[in-house]
């Protein structure tokens, strides 16, 4: 019986080829941790005393969650994983000024690569599997481990394999088509598997596609969201590669937990009402949700794609009397590349307001946090209870065409009905 | 290792969110955390919790975030153990690296009502509702995970292998 991706490239980092449920030691390429989960980890790396990292520079530090540090707090936690990168002459810490939301930075950085097994103390770490790489979050303990060895425990997954089928509407995106997914499997529908996406339509999807739609795997419980290594994949990862790398492909006979077929042509552009992403229906089912807040940007749809795919609708547009709009660009390339593109002129002549790149509002954290009562239409992934500020807050979580589309709107709509 | 507690009764996809806020997390020690465990679905939570106390809960318990912030604060609020349907992987392997026991039992969270009192056999795998006087089993953990809970967690585990291989 052959092997699926997942099993492919877990087996090339272990001692001996594994199976799914086997338990094993895999070597790991890259170990992540941000502002929240480094101290914690930083902590448990003191205590297991090897005293040094296994590799300072398979190690990547960024302060992206509560960063620029929002409060006293958050400056010490940020303080102490500065400190840690200092001591320990981490080459991949990323100060703010350079800093990016982690996991739009890290493969735009070209750190990680198809091939790879990453860990990060991030539950969206799973964003990497659209490079091909086996990428999974982790707990801070975890990544203390990692960073102290090299090496993680991991239960080898089973895999489910989707398959998309057709050609996609106009405004639909890699958003809409991980949105119906998770609609249709549920938000445990993948607990403790891989998935890898599959058909026609992912072949045509681009690789900020592909990012948005492995970025939410979590979301369906997954362990990992994996894409098949092609052309799209190598033409992104070969300008950026810091080393060298090694696709790894399923094989033909590969044995699935099982097959989804889903005919993506029929798909609409999605909402999740709160407070799961499960939630989901088009958008045109939506009825009349009013809003006060759209936010554009976080490690689901923060790439320059999506900034472009909102500054077309909101250009020459103005945002709702009633309605905050703010962007947060990915990274500080992607900024630039906006800012020269001319999309962040787009954004605050239509009145958005425009951010250096955080986490902040989609943790609820800080730059755009909500009152009660108050609603947003957010890029981000989650909308469970409290998740962008208060308690009886509500977030709906759409792709940015639909964000860019109800920002003009002041209520939750299609692209179609603002143009 | 036997527990005894009252049961705190939730239902499915108690996500990170509800354990721990996010807002909180700009501080990582356990006595903050604590304080603000469960609070936006459960405001009397915190300050009503005993000692011993079992949090019981549906399907998918734990979904979310990585944050081990959220079972630091189950286990610092003094929670002795959690019994889910199913939990979500990266809370699973955070409780267990932590060393915070945790069992799955549908059918034991299914009968177990709030404040009803358990007593719980880790290494056995039994859960007796002592309210209600039945008794439940559930799998034992695999070998591996056994492993790292008799070790304490996992940063006492790797010690030992880190360790074992110095020695050869």
């Amino acid at each position: 019986m052959g092997q699926t991706l997942a099993e492919k490239i877990l087996s090339a980092h272990t001692s001996d080829p594994v199976r799914p449920g086997e338990f094993a030691q895999v070597r790991v390429d890259v170990a992540l941790a941000n502002d929240v989960t480094a101290p914690i980890a930083i902590r448990e790396f003191e205590k297991i005393g090897t005293g040094k990292v296994f590799n300072p520079d398979s190690v990547v530090l960024v302060p992206d969650h509560f960063a620029p540090n929002k409060d006293i707090k958050s400056a010490a936690q940020c303080a102490i994983m500065r400190n840690f990168a200092r001591d320990q002459e981490i080459s991949h810490y990323f100060e703010v000024g350079k800093m990016g939301i982690e996991h739009v930075l890290l493969p735009e950085q070209g750190l990680v690569l198809p091939g790879d097994v990453v860990v990060g103390a991030d539950s969206h770490t799973c964003t990497y599997g659209a490079l091909g790489a086996f990428s999974t979050g982790m707990g801070s303990t975890d990544i203390a481990v990692a960073m102290a060895t090299g090496e993680i425990w991991m239960r080898v997954p089973e895999t489910i394999r989707i398959v998309y089928t057709g050609v996609l509407q106009p405004w639909v995106g890699g958003k809409d088509l991980i949105l119906y997914t998770i609609g249709k499997i549920g938000v445990s529908g993948a607990l403790y598997k891989a998935i890898e996406f599959a058909g026609q339509a992912i072949d045509a999807l681009s690789m900020a596609g592909r990012f948005t739609m492995a970025n939410m795997a979590i979301e369906a419980g997954a362990k990992a969201g994996l894409f098949a290594f092609d052309d799209k994949t190598r033409t992104y990862v070969d300008q950026r590669a810091t080393r060298e790398y090694t696709p790894y492909a399923a094989d033909e006979d590969a044995d699935y937990a099982a097959t989804i077929e889903i005919d993506a042509s029929l798909i609409k552009p999605q909402v999740a009402f709160p407070y799961l992403p499960e939630n989901t229906r088009p958008v045109s089912e939506a009825g009349n949700i009013p809003i006060d807040q759209v936010v554009i940007g976080s490690c689901t749809n923060g790439r320059v794609e999506d900034l472009r795919v909102a500054a077309g609708i909101l250009r020459g547009k103005a945002v709702h009397a009633s309605v905050r709009c703010i962007i947060l660009p990915g990274s500080q390339q992607v900024y630039l590349d906006a800012l020269r593109e001319g999309l962040i002129e787009d954004f605050i002549t239509a009145g958005a307001a425009v951010s250096t790149p955080t986490c902040g509002p989609c943790l609820g954290g800080h730059m755009g946090v909500l009152a009660a009562g108050e609603r947003a239409a957010s890029t981000t992934n989650r909308n469970f209870r409290g998740r962008m500020g208060h308690p009886e807050s509500e977030v709906y979580l759409v792709g940015p065409a639909v964000a860019a589309a109800s920002a003009i709107a002041g209520r939750i709509t299609r692209p179609q009905e603002v143009l | 290792m036997t527990i005894k507690g009252h049961v705190w009764k939730y239902g499915d996809n108690v996500d990170t969110d509800a354990i721990i806020p996010a807002r909180y997390l700009n501080v990582s020690s356990t006595k903050d955390l604590a304080a603000h465990c469960m609070e936006d679905i459960d405001p009397a939570f915190a300050a009503s919790v005993k000692k011993g106390d079992i949090i019981v809960a549906g399907e998918n318990f734990g979904c979310g975030s990585s944050r081990e912030h959220a079972p630091i604060a189950i286990k610092g609020a003094g929670i002795s153990c959690v019994i889910a349907s199913s939990y979500a992987r990266i809370f699973y392997r955070n409780a267990i690296n932590i060393g915070l026991p945790i069992l799955e039992s549908a059918q034991a969270v299914r009968e177990a009502k709030k404040g009803h009192e358990l007593e719980v056999q880790i290494e056995a795998g039994t859960i007796r509702n002592l309210t209600t006087g039945k008794t439940y089993r559930t799998a034992a953990y695999p070998k591996f995970m056994l492993a790292i809970i008799n070790a304490g967690g996992l940063v006492g585990y790797t010690k030992a292998r880190i360790e074992e291989r110095r020695r050869g």
